[in-house]
């Protein structure tokens, strides 16, 4: 019965195993650059970079046809374009970063749904928007562990200038030039895993596994690193319950995944032992 | 032009030559011409909107001088070290009070290396120094208004300048928290440091600062603190300012 309903799939079906495969590489690389979005009060620029993605997905599909490597360089240039483009304006204008990032990144949107509805079919479409994590192959596979890894190492060799440009921005610029450095290589960060994980879940769903997580992990631990590791947990469980989900009841897999991450994210809003609403109830009750 | 002092014959760290400074072309100090001497404990004192703060940003560098320049003798730009007014700490941000003190040694350890073990007790040293120990693990976010202030002190203590910039480091503060940071105060002009600290409380000046630079867009007065500090430079400095508040631009003399 148990082995059933949690093993059997995995034991039986190749495309499970690599769909969790994918799920848990997509999950270590996203939640940690999830975490520090949402410390960085940036949680709905991951959203917007999300977005932002598509039309380079789009265009490399335009080029190449459901080419992993064309759409994984479309959206990595997309995402990159957008951000660069949308921090100069921040730096050179009057204009805020959030307003400047919300115009570039709906016109990138608009412009994406623009070429793949031209070009191609709703199937398509369906693939950019909601993703394949039944259908990895191998190279998707590789592609997938590989942007995890390299997104773990570069985080942690950026960690130090990255927590510092968090808490006090004009002290760390005023003892180092890497202010700007470390800006722009979190928003690469942030594309890069998002380019990782529409190949999974899909440009709408992508940004999820990065957000939800981090803000469930919010209630459950008080420092930085203990942030990233519950994140991280949480992540996967969700992977793993929504894949199993989809399985036995024939759900799509990445909303099901998402909504399981939500209900973690709801979960703990009640229960969570930092700041949740029960820890709070209990506290001013002890007073 | 009120400027009865040129320091007390030791060597000028600052120069302000002629220095004008402002934002989008509005001048908010015009043409100040002052030296701040090696090792000396100055207070910065005017009324609101005498370009206090500007001064201070444009010594660290992070604002451009519109006309003059400050000259910089002995030292470079990271023998500075500045603790802003309205500082934009996240103290919401999970980092525990140890880890943001420690920050203090960035110019040492850099973005990559370890703290190391006798770094780390230069740490605790820190931490001790402003009353903080036992507080190192707590996350910034608890700590009241003086500890926070406090904790900046230790970074600033850590980071081991030659010349501290202070923008009113005891606003909303209480007077034990105060007492406590004057001493650290203290500690550096006795280790030869040069401080120059923007103050509101005349009494605060009077107690603790030899040296005073009285700002009213321009220089009201510069020396000791007993001479500087007298009702009719006052007087005179709020009248300027009020002057300048009408007329931004002009305030009697043209500005390149």
């Amino acid at each position: 019965m148990i082995w059933d309903a949690f093993f059997a799939p995995f034991a039986d079906f190749g495309f499970m195993r690599r769909a969790l495969l994918g799920c848990i590489a997509v999950s270590v690389g996203a939640t940690p650059i999830g975490v520090f979005l949402m410390l960085r009060r940036m949680s709905l620029t991951g959203d917007a970079m999300a977005h932002a993605v598509l039309p380079g997905a789009a265009i490399g599909y335009l080029v190449s046809g459901l080419s992993l490597g064309a759409m994984t360089i479309g959206g990595l240039i997309a995402g990159m374009v957008v951000a660069l483009a949308s921090g100069f304006v921040a730096r050179a204008t009057i204009l805020r970063e959030d307003a400047s990032l919300a115009a570039f990144y709906i016109i990138s949107l608009a412009l994406g749904v623009l070429i793949v509805s031209t070009r191609g079919s709703n199937v398509d479409l369906m693939h950019i928007l909601f993703g394949t994590v039944l259908a990895l192959d191998d190279a998707a596979l590789i592609l997938l562990c590989s942007f995890a890894s390299l997104s773990v190492i570069v985080l942690s060799f950026f960690f130090r200038p990255l927590v510092l440009e968090c808490v006090d921005p004009q002290f760390l610029k005023s003892v180092s030039k890497l202010s700007a450095a470390t800006h722009f290589t979190f928003l690469a960060l942030v594309v890069m895993n998002l380019v990782a994980g529409f190949h999974a879940l899909g440009t709408l769903m992508a940004v999820g596994i990065m957000i939800l997580p981090a803000a469930a992990a919010r209630f459950w631990s008080d420092v930085t690193g203990g942030l990233i590791i519950s994140a991280a947990l949480i992540a996967i469980m969700s992977s793993l319950i929504g894949l199993l989900l989809s399985f036995h009841y024939s759900l799509p897999s990445g909303p099901a995944i998402i909504l399981v991450a939500g209900i973690v994210y709801g979960l703990s809003i009640l229960l969570g032992p930092a700041g949740g609403i029960m820890a709070q109830t209990l506290s001013r009750q002890n007073h | 032009m009120g400027h009865n002092h040129t320091g007390d014959g030791m060597t000028a760290v600052l120069a302000f030559q002629n220095l004008t400074l402002g934002y989008d072309r509005l001048p908010a100090v015009h043409h100040l011409q002052a030296e701040i001497s090696k090792g000396s404990l100055t207070a910065v004192v005017g009324p609101n909107g005498a370009g206090k703060s500007t001064l201070l940003k444009c010594v660290t560098g992070a604002l451009q001088p519109l006309d003059g320049r400050i000259e910089i003798n002995g030292f470079c730009k990271d023998d500075i070290s500045y603790l802003p007014q309205q500082s934009e700490i996240d103290r919401s941000f999970p980092i525990s009070v140890i880890d943001l003190v420690a920050m203090g040694l960035w110019r040492e350890i850099g973005a990559f290396s370890r703290l190391g073990r006798s770094n780390r007790a230069r740490v605790d040293a820190a931490i001790s120094a402003v009353g903080l120990t036992g507080f190192e693990r707590r996350p910034i976010g608890s700590l009241s208004g003086g500890q926070a202030q406090r904790a900046l002190f230790a970074r600033l203590l850590l980071q081991d300048a030659k010349l501290v910039l202070l923008d009113e480091p005891f606003t909303a503060i209480d007077a034990k928290t105060m007492a406590d940071l004057v001493n650290v105060i203290k500690r550096w002009h006795s280790e030869g440091r040069t401080v120059l600290a923007v103050l509101h409380d005349v009494s605060t000046v009077r107690a603790h600062f030899p040296q005073t630079l009285m700002l009213a867009r321009e220089l009201v007065a510069h020396g000791p603190t007993r001479q500087v500090l007298t009702a009719e430079n006052q007087f005179r400095a709020r009248q300027m300012c009020e002057a300048c508040a009408s007329t931004p631009h002009v305030c009697g003399r043209n500005v390149a």
